[in-house]
């Protein structure tokens, strides 16, 4: 393939990407508030109500407060849109293998997953907000404690798959096609329970969401790092929030639930595409209600300081435990029944 | 926002006038240390309305309907108070039917007040579910009240000499059957807000206010309660029907075994004063003599018989966030010469400051909310600017705002 046809192709595949991150992402949005309405015995916003929230914002005024740094205010939301989306590139959805699978794998996934979080800080700090100041401040820690336990979670994963004798286990087209439980014996699948439950705890955290909201926190910090943006800005991070809830759930689907509707059920391929996103988006869904839904209208927010304990102490716990029962899987002769 | 120290610590944290963790407007400077509280200072006064100005105007009558709208949620607490000092000044005998039926709507408001802010405690941690779940809840003592009195808010039921409106054999149902749902649900309620992991680990030691800082503070209601100062106005000095029913303050030793003075604790005195409220109401219903409603029921004989009254009084009752207090003086003329109001939350809000330092930024809403402060209640002050005093007639007041509202705008 000629150098001019590639980059053709990959800004074709960004434009496509960038439309459904985006729709898909606000349909999450919604799907969250409304499920969560349910459970708290209300009726709940219609499933359509974060696209008029986003078309709200975008006729509305973007005020620059006066002692922000407006460079930096104005390019964080960019930024932070920009980068959740690109990491939707490197993301199988379905049965479409990722556009950009061959250039990045699961590691650089895990980098530009703190690219959307850094750009919340850098506007964070740029709002010359004390609220702001705050919120960015608790937006690092809480970054630097799920870092951790997401890494364990990655490693174990490729680690337990190149031991099964895979090449390339790293890259996100390999773990999709193979998924994890059918390489590993019974411990390895109860290590991979406490994976996909520290995945589930990370994911909060990752979007903002409670118990571990701590950045916004409405009801301490106004809003937190959001506090001064507005309008179109507003608008950015608010479709960046969606794109960032598409993209934890694809990841969580992509190394955990990688099955589709295609390997089991014979169908022409016309066919399959649909079905299989359909599944896909399913799963997507699936994830989120366990992982973000479920737990923000079972909880109260925590605490920053009791944040941290919760991560590198018990979370990490689980997560080397959960590592440990993996690599006893290779050890143990009967536990190889799949690889 | 703190301009050139910004950098240095402790920085400033300004919490107000309107801030989402305060329900109605208080100004908070707060001086931080990372997230840690070196130290808090508050200034209310940023609600003021002015209605003893109002009532200064104004015929007892007419007043009565005016504390109604003291405050939003103890109206029956701030009718009582007024009309109890009234009463005492004008020598009022109230009949002992409209004494139960006080005291009925009191614990009700009392019931309907505190579940209101258990849902926003919930909220202040971060827990809306149990906000939906618990207002939800609420709703059935509101229909009582608005079946009582005709209205859900600003009930208008009480009258000085009496009450406006009879408790008839029919309405008794009706409160038995939210009695009895909020027995059953007490357990539910305490089981959520108490056993609940996450709501244990955000209240447990987070705004300690001791039993001596208590006392020392002046501290009324549950907040003392909560602190172990045994103090409950209806067991103290009873009113309305209080002197013959059973009651003894509710304390958290009493049901944990042991005192902290924390927020926990705190939680733990309001929903029991809830079940105890759904017992009073139980024994009055039982108890409830029959007989007139009220002392005087022309309402142009009230007003002459107030109209001839001289002397003052204080009338004290014990509302859901602690005691309410009334000062009244007449002078023979139709409206009286003196009236003050100090609702239980301008007792309380001193405690906030030994209780919100050391604590985190995490913590200053529920702290803040612990006391359930009322602060429409509570703002009753006039100008205080250099140390010089004075009074803003309404043309002051108003080209003042004028002027403000231009120099936003310019």
């Amino acid at each position: 393939m000629s150098t001019a046809l590639t980059a053709a192709m990959i800004i074709g595949w960004t434009v496509v990407i960038s439309v459904y991150g985006i729709l898909v992402g606000l349909f999450l949005l919604g799907i969250d508030r409304k499920l969560a309405a349910h459970m708290q015995a209300r009726i709940g916003p219609p499933l359509r109500q974060p696209f008029r929230d986003v078309r709200k914002l975008l006729i509305k005024e973007s005020v620059i407060p006066a002692n922000a740094i407006p460079w930096m205010f104005n390019l964080a939301p960019i930024m932070a849109l920009a980068s959740s989306l690109v990491i939707l590139l490197y993301l199988p959805a379905g049965s479409v293998m990722p556009p950009l699978g061959s250039y990045g794998d699961l590691i650089l996934v895990m980098y530009l997953l703190t690219v959307p979080a850094l750009a919340l800080v850098a506007g964070g700090f740029a709002s010359g907000s004390p609220y702001a100041t705050v919120g960015a401040q608790r937006e690092m820690v809480t970054m630097i404690a799920y870092e951790f336990p997401l890494a364990i979670v990655v490693v174990a994963v490729a680690w337990r798959l190149g031991a099964a004798g895979l090449a390339e286990p790293f890259t996100l087209t390999t773990i999709a096609s193979n998924p994890i439980w059918s390489v590993v014996g019974p411990l390895g699948i109860l290590g991979i329970l406490l994976l996909l439950f520290i995945s589930a705890a990370i994911t909060p955290a990752e979007l903002s969401r409670i118990p571990f909201d701590t950045q916004e926190a409405e009801t301490e910090l106004a809003g937190g790092l959001l506090v001064e943006y507005s309008g179109r800005n507003l608008a950015m991070f608010y479709l960046s929030q969606g794109v960032k809830s598409l993209v934890m759930g694809a990841l969580v689907v992509a190394i955990f639930f990688p099955w589709n509707i295609s390997t089991f059920v014979a169908m022409p391929a016309t066919v399959a595409l649909p079905v299989d996103l359909l599944f896909f988006l399913a799963k997507v869904i699936l994830v989120l209600f366990f992982s973000v839904t479920l737990v923000r209208v079972a909880m109260a927010r925590f605490r920053i300081s009791q944040v941290i304990p919760v991560y590198w102490t018990y979370l990490s716990v689980i997560g080397l435990v959960g590592l440990l029962l993996l690599m006893a899987d290779t050890v143990i002769p009967l536990a190889g029944v799949g690889a | 926002m703190s301009g050139n120290e910004g950098k240095k610590a402790p920085y400033v944290v300004p919490i107000g006038p309107t801030h989402p963790a305060l329900k109605e407007p208080v100004m908070f400077t707060f001086k931080m240390e990372g997230e840690s509280i070196k130290d808090v200072d508050f200034a209310p006064g940023q609600t003021h309305r002015g209605i003893e100005w109002m009532g200064m105007r104004r015929n007892p009558v007419q007043i009565v309907h005016l504390t109604d709208r003291i405050c939003g949620i103890c109206g029956v607490h701030h009718t009582l108070a007024f009309a109890r000092a009234v009463e005492q000044i004008a020598e009022i005998e109230v009949p002992p039917r409209a004494d139960y039926i006080r005291t009925i709507l009191a614990e009700f408001e009392r019931i309907q007040s505190h579940l209101l802010w258990a849902g926003v405690a919930a909220h202040e941690l971060g827990f809306d579910s149990l906000l939906h779940l618990t207002w939800r809840v609420r709703e059935q003592s509101m229909d009582v009240i608005e079946n009582l009195t005709g209205n859900r808010v600003n009930y208008g039921i009480v009258q000085v000499g009496g009450v406006r409106r009879d408790i008839v054999p029919d309405q008794h149902k009706i409160i038995e059957d939210c009695l009895s749902t909020y027995e059953g649900l007490l357990g539910k309620l305490l089981d959520l807000f108490l056993h609940d992991r996450s709501i244990t680990l955000r209240c447990r030691d987070r705004g300690v206010l001791s039993r001596q800082q208590a006392l020392e503070l002046c501290t009324v209601g549950p907040t003392a309660r909560a602190s172990g100062v045994n103090a409950d106005l209806r067991q103290d000095y009873p009113y309305c029907a209080y002197g013959d029913l059973d009651i003894t303050a509710v304390l958290p030793d009493q049901h944990m075994g042991e005192t902290r003075g924390d927020v926990y604790d705190r939680i733990v005195v309001r929903l029991i004063e809830v079940g105890q409220s759904c017992g009073i109401v139980r024994q009055c219903l039982d108890q409830m003599p029959s007989g007139p409603i009220t002392g005087e029921e022309k309402l142009a004989k009230l007003l002459a018989i107030c109209k001839k009254a001289r002397g003052e009084a204080i009338g004290r009752v014990e509302a859901p966030r602690g005691e309410c207090f009334h000062y009244v003086r007449m002078n023979g003329k139709e409206s009286p010469e003196g009236w003050k109001v100090k609702a239980s939350s301008y007792s309380n809000l001193m405690s906030w400051i030994p209780m919100l330092r050391g604590e985190q930024i995490a913590d200053i809403p529920i702290i803040v909310a612990s006391i359930d402060p009322c602060l429409s209640c509570t703002d009753r002050v006039a100008v205080v600017k250099d140390n010089s005093r004075q009074i803003m007639t309404k043309e002051e007041l108003h080209r003042l705002s004028v002027e403000k509202t231009r120099r936003l705008s310019s």
